[in-house]
Order: C-alpha cells, then sequence, then structure tokens
C-alpha cells in the first residue's frame, strides 16, 4: 500500500477510532468492577470525542470534495460528514442523558456500552455506504445491536416482547430491502450505487427493463419504508418505543433517523435517480397516510412514548415532502433545495426527538417511569424551567415559531410547493394542525393542571444537557441560517 | 432605524428579565420590572408618531439586515400611515395591563408579566414586519404567551377556551403560511410584501390565494362564522388577557386584509368583496342581536366586539377612502374602547368574583366614580357623537353610503343595537337599587384603576372630539392603498 493510499484512506479514520475505541471499551468494561461504570462510561465518552475530532478532521481536510475510497465501498461527501457529526453528538447527548436512569434499573451494564457504540459505527457505515454491500453491512450492525438494546431489560415481558416485534419485523424489511437490491443488481450488474445509476439512465429508457427496475424499486421502496418507520410499515414504531426503557427508546428514535435518512437518499437518489418519477409516487403516497395516521392516531394515547412513537411516524411523512420534491417533470434544479430541506427536518427532528424522550427520562427515577401523560402535571409548579423547556420542545416537535420545527416544515413545505406538490403543502399543514393538539395537551398539563404526585428532577449533567438541547431548538429558532447553511452545502456538494 | 427594533425587543427582553427572575417570593421587582419595560417600550414608541411624515406614503423608519440568506428572508421592518398608529396603541394598551394586573395578579407574577411584554414585543412586530416570514414568526408567535394566559390564569372554563382559541388560529396561519411558499416561488424568491404588491397574478390564483389568506385572517378578525372561540376565550381569559386580545389580537387579522389581501389579491378582493360585505353585515347585525340577549359581561363585550369589527371589514371592502379609513380609526377606537370595558368588568370582578349581570344592581350607589367611568365608556361602545367609538362607525356609514344605501341600512342597524345592548347593560348593572349585601360592600376604584380608566377615558375623548391627529397620519397611506387597487393585476 503506497502512502497516497494509505492517506485517502484516512478518509476513513472516523469509522477506525470508533471501532478501535469501541473494542478498547469492551476490554475494559470485561475487567472493570466498578458498578457505576465510570471507567467504561468515559471510554466511550473520549471514544465518541475523538470520534467526532477525527470526523471535523476530514471534513475539513476534505475542502467538501467527495470521493470514493476502497474500491468504491465507501464513500466521503459533505453530507456524511454533517451526518456523522450530529450522530455522534446525539449519542453523546442519549449516553448523558441515560446514564442515571440505567444505574437507577440495574440496566448499566458493559453491554450497553458496546452495542451503543457498535450501533453507532453501524450508523456511520450507513451513512457513508457507497454500495449496496456497504449499505447492508452497516444496516444489519445497526440494526441488530439496537434489537438487542430494545431486549436490555430481560425480565420486562414488554421490553422482550418489543425486541421480539421489531427483530422479527426488521428481519422482514431487511429481506424486502435486499431483494429490492439483488433485482436492481440483476438488470445492472453492479453494486455501486454510482454505476447503478449510470446503467439505470440507459436502461429506464427501455420499456422492458424499467418494468423489472420498478418492480425491484417498489422492494427497495419497502424496505426503506419499515427503517424510515413511515406508514404503512411503521407497526413496529410503537411497539418498540413504548417497550423499550426509556433511555433505548431515546436511542432509537433518535440518530438511526439520520442514518435512515442517509440511506433513502444514497439509494433513491443517487442510485435510482431516473427513476425518480416513480419513486416520488410512492413516496409521496408514503408521506400522505403517515402524516394522516400518525397524527391522529397520537391524539388517542394516554402513555407519552407512545404518543412520541406516532409523532415520529408523522414527522418522517413531513421529511419525505422533502425527499419527494427534488424532480419536477424531469428537472432537477430543485434537487439540492429540497434533499437540504429534507435534511434540516431530520437533522432538527432528531433535536426534538432527543430533547422530548431525554426530558421522561429526566423525569423518571428509581422505581417511576415518566411515560403517562399525567405524569407531567403541574410541571410549571414543580419546576418552571423544566416545564419552559419542555414547552419549547411540544412548540418545536408542533412546528410553531419561533422554535427549529417552524423553520424545518418552512423548508419542507417550500420545497413542496415549488415542486408544484400544493395540494399535498396543504394536506400536510392541515395535519399537522390535528399535531398540535396532542402536543398542546402536554403544555396544557404542565401548566394549566396542579401537580398530582411528586414530581423530581433527574441529576445535573443530564439537566445541563437538556437546557443546552431546548436552547438549541430556541436558537435555531431564531436564528436557523447556520444550520440551514450547512445542510444545503452538504447537500449541493454530495450531488 | 433602530425604534422599532427597540419597540420590539424592549418589552421581550424586559419579559425575558421578569421571568428569570423567578418565583413569587420576588413579585415587587417583578411588578417594577414589568412596568419599567412596558413604559420604556411605550416612549421608544412616541418618536415615531412625532417623527412621522404625513405626506408620504411609503414606508418610514425602515430597517434591512439579512436573516437567513438561504431563502431570501429579512428581518425587514417599517411603518406605514396604516400601521404606525397600531404600533403606539399596542405599546400604550401594554401599560395599562401591566398597571392593571397590579395587586390583581398574586399568583406567578413574573410568569404573567413575563407572557405579557413577551407579546407586546412580538405584537409590535406583527405591526412592523414587511417580510412575510417575520410576519409569520410574529403572527404566530403571539399564540404562545396568549395561550398560556388565558389556561393558566383564566376562568373555570379556560383550558377549553385556550384550546380552541390555538387550534382556531393555527388552523388559519398554517393556510396562510401555504399561500405565503406559493407567493414566495411565484414572486421568484422574495418574501418582501411590498415586492408582492406587485406580482402579476391571474383570477383565479388570487381566488385560491384570497382564500388561504382569508381564513387566517377572518379567525383573527373574527369574523362571522368562525367567530366562536372569541366568547369562550375573551370570557375565561383574564382581564388583562382580554384587554389585549380585544384591544390588540383582533387588530391583527383587519390588519391582515389591508396589508396583504388587499394590495396583493386586489382583483380577487373585488370580485369577493360581495362575500366579504355580506359576512361583514351578518357580524353587524345578526351578533349584535345575539350581543342583546347575553347574561355575562364579559360575554357581551365579546360579542360587540365580533360586531365592531364587523365594521372594519365592511369599510375595507367598500373601496373608498371614508370606507378604508373608518375601519382603521373604528380600529384603534374599538382598541380603547373594548380595552376600558374589559378594565371595566375587571374592576367589578376584582370585588365581586362574578360577571353575571343579574348579580348585580345599583352599582352605581356604591361606586358613583367608576359608575361615570363606565357611563363614557358604555357611550363610546354605542357610538356616541364626541366619542371615538361614532368618528369610525359614521365614516364607515358613509362610505357604505356611496356604495348602496341599503347596504348602509343594514350597517346603521348597529347604532340602535349598540345602544340597546350596552345601555342596558349599564341599566341592569349600575342604576337601580342595591341589589345585595355584596353591592353595597363594595369600594370605589382605588388611585391605580382610577389612572387607568383615566388614560382610556381621556383617549376616547380626544379622539372623538378631534380625530385628525389620527386620520392625517394614515391619510396618505391609504389613498396610495386605493390607487393601488384600481390598478388590475392579471
Amino acid at each position: 500500500m503506497s502512502w497516497m493510499d494509505f492517506l485517502s484512506h484516512l478518509r476513513a479514520l472516523p469509522e477506525v477510532l470508533l471501532l478501535v475505541g469501541t473494542c478498547v471499551v469492551l476490554m475494559v468494561d470485561v475487567t472493570s468492577r466498578d458498578p457505576q461504570r465510570r471507567a467504561s462510561y468515559w471510554g466511550a465518552q473520549a471514544t465518541l470525542l475523538a470520534c467526532l475530532l477525527a470526523t471535523l478532521y476530514v471534513a475539513y481536510e476534505s475542502e467538501g470534495t467527495r470521493r470514493l475510497i476502497f474500491y468504491g465501498l465507501f464513500i466521503s461527501d459533505l453530507m456524511s460528514h454533517l451526518l456523522k457529526v450530529v450522530s455522534v453528538l446525539a449519542v453523546s447527548v442519549a449516553l448523558v442523558y441515560s446514564r442515571q436512569y440505567l444505574l437507577d434499573r440495574g440496566l448499566l451494564r458493559g453491554e450497553f456500552f458496546t452495542l451503543l457504540l457498535f450501533a453507532l459505527l453501524g450508523m456511520m457505515v450507513m451513512i457513508s455506504a457507497a454500495s449496496f454491500l456497504t449499505l447492508f453491512l452497516g444496516l444489519e450492525l445497526m440494526s441488530l445491536c439496537l434489537y438487542a438494546m430494545v431486549a436490555l431489560n430481560r425480565d420486562s415481558a414488554l421490553s422482550t416482547e418489543a425486541a421480539m416485534k421489531y427483530f422479527v419485523l426488521g428481519a422482514l424489511s431487511s429481506g424486502l430491502l435486499l431483494y429490492g437490491m439483488s433485482m436492481i443488481y440483476g438488470a445492472t450488474g453492479t453494486l455501486n450505487m454510482y454505476e447503478v445509476s449510470t446503467h439505470v439512465t440507459r436502461l429506464s429508457a427501455i420499456a422492458s427493463d424499467r418494468i423489472f427496475l420498478v418492480f425491484g424499486l417498489v422492494f427497495v421502496v419497502a424496505g426503506l419504508a419499515f427503517k424510515v418507520g413511515v406508514v404503512p410499515f411503521h407497526m413496529w414504531i410503537p411497539d418498540v418505543y413504548h417497550g423499550a426503557p426509556t433511555a433505548v427508546t431515546l436511542i432509537v428514535g433518535s440518530a438511526p433517523k439520520l442514518a435512515a435518512f442517509a440511506m433513502a437518499v444514497r439509494l433513491l437518489v443517487s442510485g435510482l435517480p431516473d427513476l425518480a418519477q416513480d419513486w416520488q409516487q410512492m413516496l409521496a403516497l408514503l408521506a400522505l397516510l403517515s402524516m394522516a395516521l400518525g397524527n391522529i392516531a397520537a391524539i388517542a394515547q394516554s402513555n407519552l412514548k407512545r404518543m412520541l412513537a406516532y409523532s415520529t411516524i408523522a414527522h418522517m411523512g413531513f421529511m419525505l415532502l422533502g425527499l419527494l420534491s427534488g424532480v419536477v417533470e424531469g428537472n432537477r434544479l430543485n434537487m439540492p433545495e429540497a434533499y437540504s430541506s429534507a435534511l434540516f427536518y431530520v437533522i432538527v427532528y432528531v433535536l426534538m426527538s432527543l430533547g422530548a424522550f431525554g426530558m421522561l427520562i429526566y423525569l423518571s427515577r428509581a422505581g417511576f417511569e415518566c411515560e403517562n401523560l399525567d405524569d407531567v402535571q403541574g410541571l410549571n409548579r414543580v419546576s418552571p424551567w423544566t416545564a419552559f423547556l419542555m414547552l419549547v420542545l411540544m412548540f418545536s416537535l408542533a412546528g410553531i415559531p419561533p422554535t427549529a420545527g417552524f423553520y424545518a416544515k418552512l423548508a419542507v413545505l417550500s420545497a413542496a410547493v415549488n415542486a408544484g406538490q400544493i395540494w399535498l403543502a396543504v394536506a400536510a399543514v392541515l395535519l399537522s394542525l390535528v399535531g398540535a393538539f396532542y402536543y398542546l395537551r402536554v403544555v396544557k398539563l404542565m401548566y394549566f393542571d396542579e401537580p398530582k404526585g411528586t414530581l423530581t428532577l433527574g441529576g445535573r449533567s443530564a439537566g445541563y444537557a437538556l437546557a443546552a438541547n431546548g436552547l438549541a431548538l430556541l436558537f435555531f429558532g431564531i436564528l436557523p441560517w447556520p444550520l440551514m447553511n450547512a445542510c444545503f452545502e452538504a447537500i449541493k456538494a454530495s450531488f | 432605524m433602530v425604534l422599532l427594533s427597540l419597540a420590539i425587543w424592549i418589552p421581550i427582553v424586559a419579559g425575558l428579565a421578569v421571568f428569570a427572575t423567578g418565583g413569587d417570593r420576588r413579585a415587587p421587582l417583578q411588578r417594577w420590572l414589568a412596568l419599567t419595560g412596558a413604559v420604556l417600550g411605550f416612549l421608544v414608541t412616541i418618536p415615531l408618531y412625532t417623527g412621522f411624515d404625513i405626506q408620504s406614503a411609503g414606508i418610514q423608519f425602515e430597517q434591512r439586515i439579512p436573516w437567513i440568506e438561504r431563502f431570501n428572508i429579512w428581518y425587514h421592518l417599517g411603518v406605514d400611515g396604516i400601521s404606525v398608529l397600531f404600533v403606539l396603541l399596542n405599546s400604550f394598551i401594554t401599560v395599562l395591563v401591566v398597571i392593571a394586573g397590579w395587586s390583581v395578579i398574586d399568583s406567578r407574577v413574573g410568569q404573567y408579566y413575563g407572557a405579557f411584554l413577551v407579546m407586546s414585543g412580538l405584537l409590535n412586530g406583527v405591526f412592523s414586519a414587511l417580510d412575510a416570514v417575520l410576519f409569520y414568526v410574529f403572527f404566530e408567535g403571539t399564540l404562545i404567551p396568549m395561550f398560556l394566559i388565558i389556561g393558566v390564569w383564566g376562568g373555570p372554563n379556560r383550558v377549553y377556551a385556550a384550546v380552541k382559541f390555538f387550534l382556531y388560529t393555527l388552523f388559519g396561519s398554517l393556510l396562510m403560511l401555504v399561500a405565503m411558499l406559493y407567493l414566495y416561488n411565484k414572486s421568484g424568491g422574495s418574501f418582501a410584501i411590498l415586492d408582492w404588491h406587485k406580482v402579476p397574478l391571474e383570477l383565479r390564483v388570487q381566488t385560491l390565494l384570497f382564500f388561504g389568506f382569508l381564513f387566517a385572517f377572518a379567525v383573527k378578525v373574527p369574523m362571522w362564522p368562525v367567530h366562536t372561540w372569541l366568547p369562550d376565550a375573551h370570557t375565561e381569559a383574564p382581564t388583562g388577557g382580554s384587554v389585549v386580545l380585544a384591544a390588540i389580537l383582533l387588530k391583527l387579522g383587519a390588519y391582515g386584509f389591508v396589508r396583504f389581501t388587499l394590495p396583493i389579491l386586489p382583483d380577487a378582493s373585488k370580485d369577493l368583496a360581495w362575500l366579504m360585505i355580506v359576512l361583514s353585515l351578518i357580524a353587524i347585525a345578526y351578533i349584535g342581536l345575539v350581543t342583546l340577549v347575553q347574561t355575562d359581561m364579559k360575554r357581551l363585550i365579546a360579542y360587540s366586539s365580533v360586531s365592531h369589527m364587523g365594521f372594519v371589514t365592511l369599510g375595507f371592502f367598500i373601496f373608498n377612502a371614508y370606507g378604508v379609513e373608518g375601519g382603521l380609526v373604528q380600529m384603534i377606537s374599538h382598541g380603547f374602547v373594548s380595552a376600558a370595558l374589559f378594565l371595566c368588568v375587571g374592576v367589578m370582578y376584582d370585588r365581586m368574583h362574578t360577571r353575571m349581570i343579574g348579580d348585580y344592581g345599583g352599582v352605581v350607589n356604591t361606586m358613583p366614580k367608576f359608575a361615570s367611568f363606565m357611563m363614557l365608556f358604555a357611550m363610546a361602545n354605542a357610538g356616541l357623537p364626541a366619542t371615538s367609538g361614532f368618528v369610525g362607525e359614521f365614516m364607515v356609514i358613509m362610505g357604505t353610503m356611496k356604495a348602496s344605501f341599503w347596504l348602509a341600512f343594514v350597517a346603521a342597524s348597529t347604532l340602535v343595537l349598540g345602544a340597546a345592548y350596552t345601555l342596558w347593560m349599564y341599566k341592569r348593572v349600575i342604576f337601580g337599587a342595591v341589589a345585595n349585601a355584596n353591592v353595597a360592600a363594595l369600594k370605589d376604584l382605588n388611585w391605580r384603576e382610577t389612572t387607568v380608566l383615566t388614560a382610556l377615558a381621556a383617549a376616547v375623548l380626544f379622539m372623538g372630539v378631534y380625530p385628525l391627529p389620527f386620520t392625517e397620519v394614515m391619510h396618505a397611506s391609504v389613498n396610495e392603498l386605493l390607487k393601488h387597487i384600481t390598478v388590475p393585476k392579471t
């Protein structure tokens, strides 16, 4: 291996560091007897920090250029750097939130750290996948870790049931995805998405080949929809979100969405842009159904985790609005704007989701799970500051200015309107009105009602993280342009 | 010019500071801090009036800073003759609201004042924003503090009222958002409201956009039949909340019509003027009748607000200078009168803890000073000459008369109905024999209440006797608007 080759492989430095760090944490944990797992916790955080710095370094060094390495298996571009930075941060914050929670429940075991870090590695591989093979590898690495984490509390029937459902449906969806990929491979004879794209340009002009490709595409989209969690492939979400320990729900509900977004963009936009007409129609249907079912079903929930699960479904539907607005009648001018709006949406959503589940963890304590709607009753009496943060989170989820959630909706709706999808945009805003109701209900419980039981607050570090998280939403609600520009540049440089 | 920015941000920063001072232990500090913020906020708006060039129809005190360059969104503020008075009105009312709540609000004082000040800043933002997204952010942002004000400090049915208020208004604004995004797309990527005034649009598109905006503004005005949130919200809100709702928040919708609907969609506005006129007349006449049968004083004033705001929309869609100016004058006058009436009800409610007309009677015997103040405001509400209520109504009826006699005839019914419901309420509450022991024990106004009511009484009388300082400011801008509307855009 020449020196130049080695340098180009530096682009995979974050993943390499993460893998090494994870193995070290694993070994350290085996020898540790500390019930608080301080060494593993700080080891994991140090690994994440190293990984973050390496990503930033690679992003800085690459100067926005795009490069395929490992013989076209791995792509390093601005979008991947951005998504990796957010994923690493999300996982790091999730660790801060969940430490005390897991400790109180006797779940803070070595497996948690190892599984979490391996899941992150899977996500990062997915984000940088340039070939069907790497994509699937990353996906399975992430999914298997997550299945196990959902069952972390193995004595809880609810958790194990959730893990079982997650595993069975996840395996099914992987199968669907793989089947779709094999069809496309059959048609094009290559696994590399960029080569697929050039072949598809040629093949999609031929009617018989096009049908074959679209057939594969249907399975790919179905598999994607499972992973993103949109109707009608959403059934696992409420059960998993509800059944998993809140600390794990926090992880399942945040960073993997970024990886799923990357997967959708790589497969559909990089791989099959010439079939945009077909997949955009499919996504439009999925988006509409998700927004409708997610928002309406969320109203009926009395469990906060389930409510947030349905709200995830609705949000992912909203995010799809951006993905399906890129190509208008074969014209790709709208692409950077549309995909960057979806990217912005998903990043903001991850911030909100982290905050919302982080809040539930923060309000839980040993022997008490804050997970029902009335558990937050009268929070304003107990702690006005915490209630205010929750207020920001809820209004951000509802998309009310001045919070980041509003600009996410604005960007996505603007992309949809620019693509001429005006009626879809109208449907989306009407359904988000339905959505506003259940977020308002949480605010109502916190502010208008008197406390029912005794609410307590979590540890100090989680409190700081939560404050930073809530204020970030407010900050991006007043000055959204830094993140918006980052998303736009990332998408523009990647396509 | 940073004056407008100051008018927006001083109250918001003061509000956040009050909020940050903590719990009720620091209530005295919070009250003084809030008062300082409100007064400072009002003082910075005074140069807006004294320095206003009444000859010019253009935008004054303009400030333009790039905000979100990706979408060509600007932090663009400025006022013209139409909007400048509302900034003043809002800042003025905020000071009164702070004083009015001084001793009445004793739980979560910091949050109460914080919410009011933040809302005051946001409302100034709505009236001075010249960028559609900025406008929308302020427009929607006001929902959050108002929702909390109604829900936390409101009456027994407050939760229902707060949620209804929020969802109704959100429904309207979300459709407006899509309309705005469409205009952004059509105008070649600009959110500047003034640019939109020049965008040519076909009638079919204009009609769709008209309805997009209509829902947002009609809900806020509120026009019949989407007014049903208003009586609930007004009745359940605390006194200060009702005052701000009636005096300022209701003006957002009407302001939206003048700022967006009329200049951007002139052809659709003319095409659908009949619809707007019919809805306005229903509001005036039918809601006037509904007002007659109310037994709850706040509800009565709330319904009378709907009826009075009907005059405003009627004036706008008559398309002559009398009508539009009359509508604007009516908005300001209604800001004073409805605020005063809600404060009067608040004064009684604080003493008796009931709003029912039936629980009162003979208040004049125990509260003579109060009775004379309320007399003045009741007369203004009925549109008696020499009060501000007369000016706007008269101008609108005159404008309507130019368009059609029969329309003016129906509109004028309010002079009878308005007098009937206001004076009848006044008679039942104030006159007659002392109704019960509670009324007998009433104490007259304290100095704080006297100050607030005196300020409003002065404004009502001044505007009624000498309306020129108000109308001359809006004259140039209104003429410009009417000229703009006559040119078809299709």
